[in-house]
């Protein structure tokens, strides 16, 4: 069973976000750590890029696949989790803590109403 | 529609994760590749490879014919024993990397790759076509016939002989599954059935692999699981399956081998006898070993930092884009990034620096002598 933590919003594409200000704290979720398996790589965007919510800004790769990361907001990268890049497999094994990977200080607010509750990103998962 | 193997519920009841692979549903990974990986390169593993496709070559031509197909020389086969070898067309490209046993007097046994059964039977019979001696030959496509496991690791020896007990029935004549050595082939009584057992594999470990009816297969496998247990062995999945061939650099048809490719080109040119007489591709294949390739297989460590490589990055060396990556991973016994690729013969030696690049951006590597992973 994944660990679907019940503070967090979710995207269809796993992301999970965490608010706090204005400035919100994406990773991924412990299911699609699961799904890839073996994390052991990790590129992350640069700080002070502009991203906007759906785009493409951060790659983490298995054994097998690359992986887009999507940005779930709009808004400018203002930090991003080095050690993570140092120990990839802090996704696998702390996906909610220690394998965050970027924040975002927040353009649009209110494109936090699209995202997925807990309840209904465990729903999405379940199929 | 994707077929399925004879451990199909196996693989379901393992929670394995399923992939389309040369037409087949197969198990790419039940926990992690990288536990996987590890398990054969320490202990154990137990692969499905029931997707593979076998032929049956047989009578008083059949050494003959397939000598006259088959790059390497089939009469170094006495009963029992098998070598590797590849199939080209008249361009000394190759239609197919294969396994051939002689199991006894004029009977040959093939074991080819899933993805190219079809193209394969097809080719082999427009050759009996063209072969004058046909008369005196038989070829049966036995694929549907056949599932088979891989069991490979360097404990599997302690306990193979529990899995499939008592002396050999036919081919290579042993007292017991770990009497074969090295490329032997015997056939063993196995539940009221037989199952051909090789002392083969695609992992650079110590194995075998074993064939026979779907029932028997199923049998081996959950035996395997078994007796398997207390020596650690894993069911393992594609994925593992790549990485181990990919650190020990076997080639894989679709990747360092396709018909635009030549055995000499991909470094398998040890597997090619020049001088066994005529067969298909072979004026092709002496120029090349005379006068040299323009292209040539390579294997490669990453020295940078940097994301694995991937099958189709550009390879690059002295400011200009040189060749192509077929095979590409994070190695899981090294920890490194590590692959192979085509480069002009200039930039083969090995420690030749190299970059790759990935995403638009290149990373330093550097060509390494093969096999990349060697046990220490």
């Amino acid at each position: 069973m994944s660990n679907i933590p019940s503070d967090l919003k979710y995207t269809k594409s796993h992301e999970w976000v965490r608010v706090s200000g204005d400035t919100a704290t994406i990773g991924i979720s412990d299911h699609a750590q699961a799904e890839l398996t073996d994390v052991v790589f990790v590129e992350l965007p640069e700080v002070g890029r502009k991203v906007k919510a759906g785009e493409a800004c951060a790659v983490v790769e298995s054994v097998k696949t690359a992986s887009d990361i999507y940005s779930p907001v709009s808004g400018e990268i203002v930090e991003v989790n080095k050690p993570v890049t140092d120990k990839p497999d802090l996704v696998n094994t702390e996906p909610y803590a220690g394998g965050w990977f970027f924040k975002i200080k927040l353009s649009n607010p209110a494109e936090l109403n699209a995202l997925l509750s807990p309840e209904d990103y465990k729903k999405q998962i379940d199929g | 529609m994707l077929k399925r193997t004879a451990l199909f519920s196996a693989h379901q009841k393992l929670g394995a994760r399923l992939i389309g692979f040369g037409g087949w549903e197969m198990p790419v990974q039940y926990t992690s590749i990288t536990d996987e990986h590890l398990a054969v390169r320490n202990a154990a593993g137990i692969f499905d490879i029931s997707h593979m496709g076998e032929v049956t070559v047989s009578g008083a031509g059949a050494a003959d014919f397939l000598n006259s197909i088959l790059t390497n020389d089939i009469r170094k086969l006495t009963p029992g024993i098998g070598q590797y070898t590849l199939m080209c067309n008249e361009r000394g490209t190759v239609i197919d990397d294969l396994y051939a046993y002689r199991l006894c007097g004029d009977v040959y046994f093939l074991i080819i790759n899933a993805s190219r059964i079809e193209p394969d039977v097809a080719w082999m019979q427009a050759q009996t076509a063209k072969f004058s001696r046909r008369s005196e030959l038989s070829l049966t496509d036995a694929s549907h016939n056949y599932a088979a496991v891989a069991v490979q690791g360097p404990r599997v020896k302690e306990f193979i002989n529990a899995v499939i007990p008592g002396a050999s029935i036919s081919a290579m004549r042993v007292n017991a599954v770990t009497d074969l050595k090295k490329n032997q082939i015997g056939g063993f009584k196995f539940e009221h059935q037989s199952v051909l057992v090789s002392r083969t594999g695609y992992t650079g470990e110590d194995g075998f692999e074993i064939v026979g009816s779907d029932d028997a297969i199923r049998h081996v496998w959950d035996k395997t699981l078994a007796a398997g247990a207390p020596f650690g062995v894993k069911p393992c999945g594609l994925g593992a399956r790549d990485t181990l061939r990919t650190e020990v650099c076997y080639p894989l048809y679709g990747h360092e081998l396709d018909e635009e490719t030549t055995p000499i080109e991909a470094g398998v040119g040890f597997f090619v006898s020049l001088d066994k007489g005529e067969f298909n591709g072979r004026s092709v294949l002496a120029g090349q070993n005379a006068v040299g390739v323009k292209k040539k297989l390579v294997a490669f460590k990453m020295t940078d930092k940097s994301a694995p490589p991937r099958p189709h990055y550009p390879i690059w060396a002295n400011g200009a884009g040189v060749g192509i990556v077929t095979s590409g991973t994070q190695s899981p016994s090294l920890n490194i990034g590590i692959g192979m690729g085509y480069v002009p013969p200039e930039f083969a030696k090995r420690d030749t620096r190299i970059e790759i690049e990935i995403r638009g951006k290149r990373f330093a590597a550097v060509v390494a002598p093969k096999p990349i992973y060697k046990k220490s």
